[in-house]
C-alpha cells in the first residue's frame, strides 16, 4: 500500500493559539477518510497545512511522496470549499468554474484547447450537471453547487481531493449522489479527505475516520471512531447526552 | 446646424481631439479593471491607491523620472502601510485605508505646492482634459495600452484570483503575486485616469462601469465588454455636453456615468430594482391566488 496523504507530527500556531499540536494522519491511496471534530478543532488548519497554505511550525506534509508545493504544481490537489466561503453571486457559469480546474494544464493566457474542453464536458457528465453547464452558479441547488466544485477537481485530474463540510445545506438525495460520486472517484484511485459535522453520513461514505482535537485523537473505522465514548473525547460529554442531533 | 455639424464641430479644435483620445483610453482601461475591483470588493482600495499615487507622481516630476514609476511605488507603499496599520494595531481596515491614503494624498498636495512648475494643483485634483499637451497624450496612450494588454492577456488568472484564491493556490499559482500584480496595474491606471478626470474622480471611473455591467449580466466575459462600452459611451456623451454647456469636462464625464448606473440600477432586465419589485409582486399574487 502507498501513502497518499502523509501528515507527520504537524504543529501550527496562530499567534498564541495552538491550532494543531503534533497532528499525525496517514491516508492510503484510494481511501475516503472522514475528519471529525468540533469547530476550532483544527480541521480547516489541517486542510491548509496539506495544501501548503500555512507553514507548519514543526512536522512535515507529503502528498503521494511529494512536497505540497510540488504536488500542487502537478495538479494533484483539489479543494472543495465550504459554501459560505464562495461568492455565489459571482458572474460565472458552472462550465466556467469547472474550466478553472484546467488552468494548471494550460498556457499563460489560459486559452482552452480541445483536451481541456473534453475534460470539462466529461467532468460535467460525471457529476450529472451537463444540462446546467451554462447556468450562473448562484442559480443551482445546494447539492448541484457542491457537485460543480467536485467536477472542477475531476476536470483537473486531481488525485487528492479535500472537501470542507460538503453536506452542509445539501438535501438527503443530493447527499447520496455526492457520496456515490466520491466512492466512484476513490475506486478510480483518488484519495479523499472529508471534514464533516454530519456523523450520520460518515459510516456509509468513509472507509475510515479520524477524530481531531488539535491532535488526531483516534484514527480507525468509522464505526470505531464514532462510538459515543470516543466522540465524548472530541466533543465533550454534554453533546452525547443531548443525542447526535446537536452536532 | 445639421446633426453632423453638431457632432463634428467640437473636434475642429486640437484640444478637444486630445481630450477625446485621453478620455476614451482612460475610460476603457479603468472600466476593464473595475470589473475585478467590484467583484473582489476592492472599491475602497481603488479609492485609496488612486489618491496615494499623487506624491509618487510629484516626486517623479521633481527628480525627472517617469510618472508611472513613482505611481506604482507609492501605490504599493499605500497598500503595505494599510496592511501594517491594520495588522499591528486595533484600528480596523476602513479606518486604516482612510488614514493612509489621505495622509499620502496630503503629502502629494504639499509636494506639488512647494515645487515650482507649470502644473496647477487644480489640474491634478480635477483633471485638465482641455489643456493636455502632446506629451501627456502620448504617455496616457502608452501606459493605457500596456495596462490594457496585460489585463486582457491575464484576465482568466485575475478572475480566478477574484473568485477563488484558494483554488489558485491549490493548482500551483501564487495568489499573493496575482493580487500584487492587480494592485500595480491599479496604480498605473490611476496615472492614466488622473490626466483625464483628476484624482478625485478617478475612483468613479474605477468603480461605476464595473458595477453597472455587473447589474446587466451574469457572465464575467460579458462584463469585460459591457463595462468599457458603457464607459466610453458615457465619456463621449459627457464631453459633448461639457462642450455645449461649457461645463467642467471631467465632472460631466463622471456625471454621465452616474446617470447610466442609475438607469441600469432601476431598469436592468436581470438585476434592476423595478424588475425585481415587479417579479416579487407577481410571485405574491400567484401565491395568494
Amino acid at each position: 500500500m502507498n501513502t497518499a496523504i502523509d501528515v507527520n507530527a504537524v504543529t501550527v500556531h496562530y499567534g498564541d493559539v495552538l491550532a494543531l499540536d503534533a497532528a499525525t494522519l496517514r491516508v492510503e491511496k484510494g481511501r475516503i477518510c472522514g475528519l471529525v471534530g468540533m469547530n476550532g478543532s483544527g480541521k480547516s488548519t489541517l486542510f491548509k497545512a496539506i495544501m501548503g497554505l500555512v507553514k507548519p511550525d514543526a512536522g512535515t506534509v507529503t502528498i503521494a511522496g511529494d512536497t505540497p508545493t510540488k504536488a500542487r504544481r502537478s495538479g494533484a490537489v483539489s479543494y472543495v470549499p465550504q459554501s459560505e466561503d464562495v461568492d455565489w453571486q459571482f458572474p460565472l457559469s458552472v462550465q466556467d468554474v469547472v474550466m478553472m480546474g484546467r488552468y494548471g494544464h494550460m498556457g499563460m493566457a489560459r486559452r482552452p484547447r480541445k483536451a481541456d474542453k473534453l475534460a470539462v464536458a466529461d467532468a460535467l457528465e460525471r457529476v450529472e450537471l451537463s444540462e446546467h453547464a451554462q447556468r450562473q452558479i448562484g442559480q443551482l441547488s445546494g447539492g448541484q453547487k457542491k457537485r460543480t466544485f467536485v467536477a472542477r477537481g475531476i476536470a483537473q485530474g486531481a488525485t487528492t481531493l479535500l472537501l470542507d463540510e460538503p453536506f452542509a445545506g445539501v438535501d438527503k438525495r443530493s447527499e447520496a449522489t455526492i457520496c456515490a460520486l466520491l466512492k466512484q472517484m476513490a475506486s478510480d484511485g483518488a484519495t479523499i479527505l472529508v471534514s464533516t459535522h454530519d456523523l450520520h453520513a460518515l459510516p456509509d461514505l468513509a472507509d475510515e475516520a479520524a477524530l481531531l482535537m488539535q491532535r488526531v485523537l483516534m484514527h480507525g473505522t468509522p464505526q470505531e471512531v464514532l462510538r459515543p465514548e470516543n466522540l465524548a473525547l472530541a466533543f465533550g460529554l454534554d453533546v452525547i447526552n443531548r443525542s447526535e442531533d446537536a452536532l | 446646424m445639421s446633426i453632423f455639424e453638431f457632432l463634428l464641430e467640437p473636434f475642429d479644435y486640437v484640444f478637444m481631439q486630445r481630450a477625446l483620445a485621453v478620455t476614451v483610453v482612460a475610460s476603457v482601461v479603468c472600466a476593464v479593471l473595475s470589473c475585478w475591483l467590484v467583484l473582489i470588493g476592492w472599491s475602497l482600495m481603488g479609492d485609496a491607491v488612486s489618491h496615494a499615487v499623487l506624491p509618487g507622481v510629484a516626486l517623479a516630476y521633481i527628480v525627472g523620472a517617469p510618472f508611472a514609476v513613482g505611481a506604482v511605488l507609492f501605490g504599493f507603499l499605500a497598500v503595505a502601510l494599510i496592511g501594517a496599520v491594520r495588522g499591528t494595531s486595533r484600528v480596523k481596515e476602513d479606518a486604516a485605508i482612510g488614514i493612509v491614503f489621505t495622509t499620502l494624498f496630503a503629502l502629494g498636495l504639499v509636494l506639488i505646492s512647494v515645487t515650482p512648475s507649470q502644473t496647477d494643483l487644480s489640474h491634478i485634483i480635477f483633471g485638465n482634459l482641455l489643456g493636455l499637451s502632446q506629451g501627456d497624450l502620448l504617455q496616457v496612450i502608452v501606459l493605457g495600452a500596456i495596462t490594457f494588454a496585460i489585463l486582457v492577456f491575464k484576465r482568466h488568472d485575475f478572475t480566478l484570483y477574484a473568485f477563488d484564491p484558494t483554488h489558485a493556490h491549490a493548482i500551483g499559482l501564487n495568489p499573493r503575486l496575482l493580487g500584487a500584480f492587480l494592485l500595480g496595474l491599479l496604480a498605473l491606471t490611476s496615472v492614466v485616469a488622473l490626466q483625464a478626470v483628476g484624482v478625485v474622480l478617478v475612483v468613479a471611473m474605477l468603480i461605476i462601469p464595473g458595477a453597472t455591467a455587473y447589474l446587466l449580466t451574469d457572465r464575467f466575459s460579458h462584463m469585460l465588454v459591457l463595462a468599457p462600452a458603457i464607459s466610453v459611451a458615457c465619456a463621449i456623451v459627457g464631453l459633448y455636453i461639457s462642450y455645449y454647456l461649457d461645463a467642467a469636462s471631467g465632472g460631466m464625464v463622471v456625471l454621465t456615468q452616474g446617470a447610466a448606473f442609475t438607469l441600469v440600477y432601476l431598469f436592468s432586465p436581470r438585476h434592476g430594482l423595478i424588475v425585481a419589485r415587479h417579479n416579487a409582486a407577481r410571485r405574491r399574487k400567484l401565491a395568494t391566488a
